[in-house]
């Protein structure tokens, strides 16, 4: 075999490594992006509680291992069922009910601070996911319900308890739903 | 001109309407005890001006409107009770409770004025200041809809007196009563809204209100002005169905009247228009239909906005027995109302105090057999029949295809419907829904939002802390060799 032969051959290799390289380059840049996009898509679906009792801290870590197939779609206790049906059916996957072991499903509740016994310690206020508390050290501090996620994550903090869960029926305004009875 | 065909579908209703006229247009009292619900009947509320404990006069205002919902006065002098969350026409709502202590004082107001000396841009605050909105039902402001219809350059102004409902009368009253005003309000309107023409349309089952109209055109003849009479036809009363009817021009889907140079207000509304602008008082009072077979006397009554029903029934002799539902509306169109403590708002026009007979009885319902009726029937040209499969499944694609949103709710797919499905409520409950999952994705993307923004004041302040403390660190580093 002379110089002749091997120098093309060499150079015909190199350029479809090169070629190929760059190709797959794309292509894992482009499919990358589709991962992200798949996680945005879960993320919309998820009810942003924050409420971390899928045990991901936040509705958006929770998306990501739906969308990596590390964790399952039945972990969303305050999404309830139809998020599920909702994800199953992004997904293509069989709905199916949440798992009770990440937490009761139940009607939506919003914090209340009850504000005789609120004693200003500000502890709650970094614990809110969504800043739905308002409140200063030594000012009493008050929830803004509309914002309220009902999460409960600021319970833990209080020194003196004086949060508590009340039902949202009791903020939302009645709906016509029961007009399908009538 | 040519005129189109009225309108496809609908349905040729056995009217009930003699009744009420047997007996004169009551006028009620001011109530002891007003209750103005802060949502008139628009689906957006008030904000709320005064506290518990205000004292108020008649033509006080109580609530400032916005967006959908227009300013509100109070009807009755005497002091604000509480601010409470009531049962209203439309399901629960905050409420000002206004007890009377009987004075009948009343707000100066904007005072009496000659309409013509005034430019539109008066005429239209002075409407608005008087906390006018639809009497046809909508309770949408009318300044807001004028303004916008002058906006839009609009050459049509079309009165709608067609109250194709079969209970309903009180814009018959109207008419009957004051025909005059509703010729000024529409004069009025003109002016302000910009428009060169106004059709006052009125169905043909109501000659003595036609009468009346064409005796107050004829006494005080204005440029633009006509009268329309169209064939009794349900729900020919629909906004965009009307506006086809009188000006062959037809709202696009998704669109309002002011798109295709119209706009429509109701003959009530026109008549407020009229007394309001000429004498500067507020909205305080409206003409109410009470009728059915459930009462003594059916009549129509001119009460003050937040007197209870209950007081309305008992003027026109009472219920005849205690077991009867009561509706807001007509049949066709109307809703159960919660109770007889229900307040009257600016959009309620008639309550029905019905009994078995009145309503044509509800067989259970039974499976769709695809006849097809329901789609003869209806006026705006949907497939109810496709529209119920999508609706009781939830497809929300499907839906949107079959046109949910361009449904009018007119009831005329449940009446003609031989397997007695509930259409109409079915496609009511799928509005609901989807309604109220928008409103849960709108707050989950603002939590979403919020927790970002939360997350990343969070990552500021750790690091700011490590570098105030990194400097401490490395000051005390400096000065340490020395010290030691």
């Amino acid at each position: 075999m002379s110089d002749g032969t091997l120098l093309p051959a060499l150079g015909l290799a190199a350029g479809l490594a090169a070629l190929l390289g760059a190709a797959l380059g794309l292509v894992a840049s482009r499919l990358r992006t589709d991962a992200d996009s798949l996680v945005e898509r879960i993320d919309a679906l998820l009810p942003q509680t924050q409420c971390a009792q899928c045990r991901y801290p936040g509705c958006r870590p929770y998306a990501a291992a739906i969308a990596s197939g590390e964790a399952d779609i039945d972990r969303c206790p305050p999404g309830g069922e139809a998020t599920v049906r909702a994800l199953a059916e992004l997904l293509g996957r069989m709905p199916r009910p949440v798992d009770p072991q990440y937490g009761p499903t139940r009607p939506p509740l919003v914090a209340r601070i009850d504000e005789d016994r609120c004693i200003g310690c500000a502890l709650c206020l970094p614990a809110c996911p969504v800043d739905a508390i308002v409140g200063a050290p030594r000012f009493m501090h008050t929830v803004i319900e509309m914002q309220c996620t009902g999460c409960e994550l600021c319970l833990p903090p209080c020194p003196v308890d004086c949060i508590g869960m009340v039902p949202l029926a009791a903020v939302a305004p009645a709906g016509p739903a029961a007009s399908e009875a009538a | 001109m040519s005129r189109p065909a009225v309108m496809r579908g609908g349905l040729r209703l056995e009217a009930c309407k003699t009744r009420p006229f047997e007996q004169p247009l009551h006028v009620l009292p001011a109530p002891a005890i007003a209750i103005l619900a802060l949502d008139q009947g628009s689906g957006e509320a008030a904000t709320p001006l005064v506290q518990p404990g205000d004292t108020v006069r008649v033509g006080t205002r109580i609530a400032a409107g916005g967006g959908a919902a227009a300013d509100l006065h109070s009807p009755v002098s005497g002091a604000v009770r509480e601010l409470a969350r009531l049962a209203v026409p439309g399901g629960v709502g905050d409420c000002v409770v206004i007890e009377s202590d009987g004075r009948d004082d009343r707000e100066p107001g904007l005072g009496t004025c000659d309409w013509r000396s005034l430019t539109a841009e008066a005429l239209l605050e002075r409407i608005a200041a008087a906390g006018i909105a639809g009497l046809g039902g909508a309770a949408f402001p009318t300044a807001a809809k004028l303004a916008l219809a002058r906006s839009a350059g609009v050459d049509w102004l079309v009165l709608n007196g067609a109250e194709c409902e079969p209970w309903i009368c009180c814009d018959d009253a109207l008419m009957r009563q004051r025909a005059k005003d509703v010729v000024l309000g529409a004069q009025i309107m003109l002016a302000a809204c910009g428009a060169a023409r106004c059709t006052i349309a009125v169905e043909d089952d109501k000659p003595a209100a036609i009468a009346a109209l064409e005796a107050a055109l004829a006494a005080a003849p204005a440029a633009g002005l006509e009268l329309l009479t169209l064939p009794a036809v349900f729900p020919l009363g629909a906004e965009a169905l009307l506006i086809a009817a009188v000006t062959g021009r037809e709202v696009p889907r998704g669109g309002l009247p002011p798109d295709i140079g119209v706009v429509c207000q109701n003959v009530g509304t026109a008549a407020a228009v009229s007394s309001c602008v000429r004498d500067g008082m507020p909205l305080v009072s409206r003409i109410v239909t009470v009728t059915g077979s459930g009462v003594r006397q059916p009549a129509n009554v001119e009460a003050c906005i937040g007197t209870p029903v209950a007081a309305l029934i008992a003027a026109c002799g009472g219920r005849v027995d205690a077991s009867i539902s009561l509706i807001a509306g007509g049949s066709l169109t109307g809703r159960a109302l919660a109770g007889d403590a229900v307040p009257l708002t600016k959009g309620l026009n008639c309550v029905l105090v019905a009994t078995g007979d009145d309503l044509s009885p509800r067989s259970p319902e039974l499976p769709c057999i695809r006849c097809g009726d329901c789609a003869v029937a209806c006026p705006v040209g949907l497939l109810p029949q496709q529209l119920h499969v999508a609706a009781r499944a939830d497809d929300r694609s499907g839906q949107d295809r079959f046109g949910l949103d361009a449904c009018i709710e007119c009831g005329c797919c449940d009446y003609v419907c031989p397997s007695a499905i509930p259409l109409t409520a079915r496609f009511r409950a799928a509005r609901t829904r989807r309604h109220l999952h928008e409103q849960e994705r709108r707050r989950a993307a603002d939590a979403r939002v919020r927790f970002e923004r939360h997350q990343r004041r969070l990552a500021e302040q750790a690091e700011a802390e490590r570098r105030a403390f990194d400097a401490a660190r490395s000051h005390a580093r400096g000065q340490d060799p020395g010290e030691s």
